[in-house]
């Protein structure tokens, strides 16, 4: 087993904003693209052209429907990626020491030399947030692109990770949420950002806006639009009154 | 065990180079940085591509496409080499020559067309973003023959816009995100304009706007959408009929704006026994007349300080005049528009209908946005500030593709004019070179004559019978019957209909096929299984009825299987490209902009004869031909390559295919100006785009205002200002019925007289889809769609390693009731039948759609063998098109016609028109029909990738 940090300052972590997302996959890929080419890479795809095609993806988007009790069905789009928790159970279940949790920011990592590929991991996580690479058969997840965030070698700008920076919807955010004051911290108490699955007691730093109410109850009460004249005839002679007046 | 925590390198050096070119993955045309990497052969290789943050359409976001447009670059299904055809068509047997010999079969095929009868060859082409050349090229070679995809796309959107308001949606047009305050979106294809929407509507959001998601389908933008109208398919314009008559009951319209703008106050002639009937009062100057309020008598639309009173009348030599509007009020307060009458057809509440109506009212009235700007119009009037209407539209395919679709979208843009939230703050506007009036764009050219070239553009904007192009026996000129009285308006072309009309002979029989990223035996045509059997077919002496078919593509699509000859074109990231303002530019409403491709990495196919840029290879072949244009006074080619092609051509003197950085009398300059050498090398030294901002003077009202149109003759796009009103009342359009009813010189054909008379209304109508059988309503009850997905450019994606983990399969949705009463379980599959045709397919359950429709995502489908997919995957088993279910005639009704499938306007297809009825049946091993499958000239992909470029 192996431990995680003593409680931390500083968590960095994204905030997703169900709202805004239209489902269109570009962060899913801009993950693929960034990490296949950077440390944590390759990210392979087994049977790429082929029958079953399985890839490492650190971030997938999956798509509900909700059927409220009135008002018409709804879709929601719901990125997911490793949510960085405080108390992961991937870490302390991980028999190598190979998963842990960096003690200046809170990200959750792999330390792939020392994976076994047991899967242990992926067993324990509740959010299905990891991946086996179907290649190298070690595990891959969400870096929170470690190896951009910090990258002197990029514009400051640039230092946030590759699904932040790609999302046409601006649907994502990443931040210190252990800073009540930042940007991050902000968007979720103003928008009552909420932990996914906070029964499992997993602590994850990742939050989620809620879809703002959709389809807002028809108000039986609201004025249609009062006629100026039912007929043309009456319609002219309303167009001669205004027209006198313009 | 304890944390040992590892040391974590958190600044490794990503790339080598960063280039910066635009891509190409849809038709968004978005700025990239493609970052370069050395591999261990010391070679510079693509490692990673992102957003470009300076670009002015995608501001550095990125959609699943682009990012994986590595992929794409790497494909395995890329062509290698000239393929010659050893098996017979459709086969996908081929041998690889060289290019020598390619272009030599080329020009030995299309010489002796050229010399004898030019309109034998047919050449279209369809992901093209290089029409200004490929249309100059086919011009030169004088076949009337030519024409890209906007025809079987969203040509109703394009030529509705173009006529009604001089400007369309999309690449012509944008809602103005920053001010909007009610946003409602009908019918989009998600793929496309796809980062600019997305990050649109997630502006509306940031400020609170509305945004309103009018669609059968509840997905991508419409999910997000605040609302959601799940209206039934082909009854949009009822519904936004609707709505006009909801407002100007309510007299909730916007009469200042009418009165200037637009042709509201125009006279029309009244008479209905007058040879000028519903034809607009032209003065002594050929301009449209109004009533001067002032003088309260007939003036020139556009005469210094004129007030067009909208009420205006007139008798003049026995006939009366009416105003526009005045037509406009007796048409649409008819209680036929009433929500009440409308509701059961859409699918609707009728206080659903109400209530949109009144919220619209709110949003555009009560809240007007105003920029303290001073103007002045084209009357002279000056304006101390820019009032706008917030409420914004945007439409696609989804009203589009419809045989009522052009009225449909003119009767949209009535909506927005009526609301007067055209070019104005808050508003939809327009991107440069738009506004520009349909009469400000060229007549459509069809004259061929041996051994020289057309007279003019291929396509453009008739405005009566006069501008048809028929041959003197009045038989369509064209292979497509585009700009003939089948479908007078076809200002894309009818490239849906080039196979079947020449696998007919009619109008003629050509000679050599020649179609450019065009998947024709696929996804892009109608009617896909008889279409690859006409592309088969062969004639008494065992000839193909279709003697030649050349195809340039990048990649082993199912059309190239058809192909006697191929040309291989490279990767998006391999050559030259420029995004013109002669055709299809990345404008914005503040400003004219325009972009570039370059070779960021060299192409190269190791072991095989290699692929070169399609437009290369026409300039070649335009040299071989001595096409003009193509070739100097010795002989010798005029343009190297492509490149050379996009600094040097001038399409009018100073005027080229890139505005930015040309050679003006005191050194660079941009707009207007000589060629420059150095132009392409400014292009890729500023990101690869030129972008030129309009004053803040000039940003609105642009057709009125004449800062505006200064602007734009000063940057090129036009060469003296053409300020213009609106047409609410469509003239074109009355001369064509006017024809119906009799009247001119050149008539329709008896058959086509009636439906000439009921759809050409000169002021936007609704009719049903000319598809429904209206003698058997239920036998089809469900209506059948199709829409692309954000991640997938339809056929194009399916080869690429990390899209189509995102969408391999494509099960048909159904409703809730319809998969209650069918008994239909998870897993289950249907056989879906139209009236012309059966498939059998895999389905699923979608509570989020309009009761009556069953949909799925386009083009994810594949047939066996193509693009170097494993012949077990799932896009081949378990994918399917509708396209099989949709013919491109309507079935026989007995009257002895076959007629097209088609908006009667403008050709447009009527996808969407597709009526079915589906039954549960057990599960075939593969979808169905299933096509044999056609081998690989590229063999097939490797089985694991693991993409990484690795020093």
């Amino acid at each position: 087993m192996t431990d995680l940090p003593p409680a931390l300052q500083v968590k960095l972590g994204l905030v997703i904003d169900l709202d805004t997302c239209v489902g269109c996959h570009a962060c899913v890929i801009a993950c693929k693209g960034w990490n296949t080419q950077g440390d944590a890479g390759p990210l392979a795809d087994a049977d790429a052209y082929g029958k079953a095609p399985e890839g490492a993806f650190l971030n997938r988007v999956h798509s509900f429907e909700l059927t409220p009790e009135t008002g018409p069905a709804q879709i929601v789009h719901f990125p997911k990626s490793c949510l960085h928790c405080e108390t992961a159970p991937c870490v302390t279940v991980c028999p190598t020491g190979a998963s842990y949790k960096r003690v200046e920011d809170g990200i959750v990592l792999v330390n792939e030399t020392d994976c076994i590929g047991c899967g242990l991991c992926a067993w324990a996580c509740p959010y299905g947030a990891r991946e086996m690479d179907p290649v190298e058969k070690v595990m891959k997840k969400c870096t929170l692109c470690v190896d951009r965030i910090y990258n002197e070698t990029l514009p400051e700008v640039d230092r946030v990770p590759a699904c932040v920076r790609t999302c046409p919807a601006g649907a994502r955010h990443f931040g210190d949420l252990g800073d009540p004051d930042s940007a991050v911290s902000q968007l979720v108490a103003e928008r009552g950002g909420y932990d996914l699955m906070p029964d499992q007691e997993t602590g994850p730093v990742n939050k989620y806006l809620p879809p703002r109410p959709r389809d807002a109850e028809i108000d039986i009460l609201a004025p249609f639009l009062e006629p100026v004249a039912e007929e043309p005839r009456g319609f002219m002679a309303w167009l001669d009154r205004t027209l006198e007046r313009i | 065990m304890s944390a040992s925590q590892p040391r974590t390198e958190t600044s490794p050096r990503i790339s080598d180079e960063i280039r910066k070119t635009t891509c190409y993955m849809c038709a968004c045309r978005c700025g990239i940085d493609v970052h370069l990497k050395k591999g261990a052969d010391g070679k510079k290789h693509v490692a990673y591509i992102e957003g470009n943050r300076d670009h002015p359409v995608n501001h550095g976001v990125l959609c699943a496409k682009g990012a994986a447009g590595i992929m794409q670059h790497l494909s395995p299904a890329r062509l290698r080499a000239p393929l010659r055809r050893t098996g017979p068509r459709g086969s996908g047997q081929f041998e690889e020559i060289s290019w020598d010999e390619a272009m030599e079969i080329a020009e030995g095929w299309l010489r002796p067309l050229r010399e004898t009868a030019p309109e034998k060859l047919a050449f279209f082409t369809g992901r093209d973003q290089s029409q200004s050349f490929t249309g100059l090229w086919a011009q030169a070679f004088g076949t009337p023959n030519y024409a890209a995809h906007g025809g079987f796309c969203s040509v109703n959107m394009a030529a509705a816009g173009i006529y009604t308001m001089g400007g369309s949606f999309w690449e012509f047009g944008q809602p103005d995100w920053e001010r909007t305050r009610l946003f409602l979106l009908f019918g989009v294809a998600e793929d496309h304009d796809s980062n600019p929407m997305k990050a649109g509507i997630a502006t509306l959001k940031a400020r609170g706007a509305k945004v309103i998601g009018v669609n059968p389908i509840r997905t991508g933008y419409n999910a997000v959408a605040d609302e959601w109208v799940g209206i039934t398919p082909g009854s949009d314009g009822l519904l936004v009929l609707s709505l006009v008559h909801c407002l100007l009951k309510a007299g909730k319209i916007d009469l200042d704006y009418l009165a200037r703008f637009t042709n509201a106050p125009v006279l029309v002639d009244a008479d209905p026994r007058s040879p000028q009937f519903g034809l607009l009062l032209r003065g002594e100057s050929g301009r449209q007349m109004v009533i001067d309020r002032r003088t309260g008598r007939p003036a020139d639309f556009d005469a210094e300080g004129v007030e067009p009173d909208l009420r205006g009348k007139l008798r003049r030599a026995g006939v009366t005049h009416r105003s526009v509007f005045q037509h406009i009020a007796e048409m649409y307060l008819s209680n036929d528009y009433a929500p009440e009458r409308v509701a059961g057809r859409t699918g609707l509440d009728a206080n659903r209908i109400h209530r949109l109506a009144a919220e619209i009212a709110r949003a555009a009235f009560d809240e007007p946005v105003v920029i303290e700007q001073p103007w002045t119009d084209f009357r002279g009037v000056r304006h101390e500030r820019m009032v706008g209407r917030p409420v914004s539209f945007h439409a696609m395919r989804g009203v589009s593709a419809h045989s009522n679709g052009f009225q449909t979208c003119r009767a949209l843009h009535l909506l927005q004019i009526l609301l007067g939230s055209v070019e104005v703050p808050g508003g939809t506007r327009f991107r440069p070179p738009y506004p520009k009036p349909a009469t400000a764009h060229p007549l459509p050219h069809a004259r061929s004559a041996p051994g020289q070239p057309l007279g003019g553009p291929h396509l453009g904007y008739p405005q009566g019978p006069d501008d048809l192009c028929l041959t003197d026996e009045d038989t369509p000129a064209r292979i497509d019957k585009a700009f003939s009285w089948e479908a007078p308006l076809s200002a894309h072309g009818m490239m849906h209909m080039v196979i079947s009309n020449a696998h007919a002979g009619d109008p003629y029989r050509i000679d050599t096929l020649f179609l450019y990223m065009a998947n024709m035996a696929w996804n892009s045509s109608m009617n896909t299984t008889q279409v690859m059997q006409m592309l088969t077919d062969t004639d008494a002496d065992g000839e193909y009825v279709i003697p030649r078919i050349i195809c340039a593509d990048a990649y082993s699509s199912e059309m190239v299987a058809f192909a006697d000859l191929v040309l291989p074109d490279t990767t998006y990231l391999e050559r030259h490209d420029c995004i013109s303002l002669l055709d299809r530019p990345i404008s914005d409403a503040d400003a004219a902009a325009d972009a570039i491709r370059w070779p960021v990495v060299e192409p190269e196919r190791p072991g095989a004869a290699g692929v070169r840029p399609f437009q290369d290879v026409l300039c070649d072949l335009g040299a071989q031909l001595s096409l003009p244009g193509f070739t100097e006074a010795d002989g010798s080619a005029r343009y190297a390559n492509y490149a050379d092609y996009i600094q040097n051509h001038e399409r009018r003197p100073g005027i080229g295919p890139l505005a930015g950085w040309r050679m003006g009398e005191s050194g660079v300059a941009h707009g207007r100006g000589g060629p420059n050498a150095a132009q392409i090398d400014s292009y890729i030294a500023n990101g690869g785009f030129w972008r030129g901002e309009i004053a803040p003077d000039a940003r609105f009202f642009k057709p009125w205002n004449m800062a505006y149109q200064d602007w734009a003759v000063r940057t090129g796009l036009i060469d003296g200002p053409q300020p213009y009103i609106f047409s609410l009342w469509c003239e074109p359009l009355r001369r064509f019925q006017l024809a119906a009813e009799g009247h001119g010189r050149r008539q329709p054909p008896e058959h086509l007289r009636a439906r000439i008379r009921e759809t050409f209304s000169p002021l936007p109508i609704w009719y049903p889809p000319l598809g429904d059988d209206q003698r058997a309503p239920d036998a089809y009850p469900l209506h059948a769609l199709s829409q692309r997905p954000m991640a997938m450019y339809h056929s194009w994606g399916s080869q690429n390693a990390w899209l189509r983990q995102i969408h391999g399969v494509n099960p048909l949705y159904l409703p809730t009731a319809l998969w209650q009463e069918g008994g239909f379980a998870e897993g289950d599959w249907a056989r879906v039948s139209s009236p012309h045709s059966q498939i059998t397919v895999p389905v699923a359950h979608m509570a989020a759609l309009n009761r009556d429709t069953v949909w799925t995502w386009n083009a994810i489908g594949k047939r066996r063998g193509a693009w170097a997919l494993h012949r077990e995957a799932p896009e081949a088993t378990q994918g399917f098109l509708l396209n099989h279910l949709i013919h491109e005639l309507l079935p026989p009704r007995g009257d002895g016609l076959r007629w097209a499938n088609s908006d009667p306007i403008t050709g447009q297809a009527a996808w969407f028109d597709l009526r079915v009825r589906i039954e549960k049946v057990a599960a075939p091993r593969v979808s169905q029909p299933a096509h044999q499958a056609q081998a690989s000239p590229v063999g097939r992909g490797p089985r694991d990738v693991a993409q990484k470029v690795t020093r």
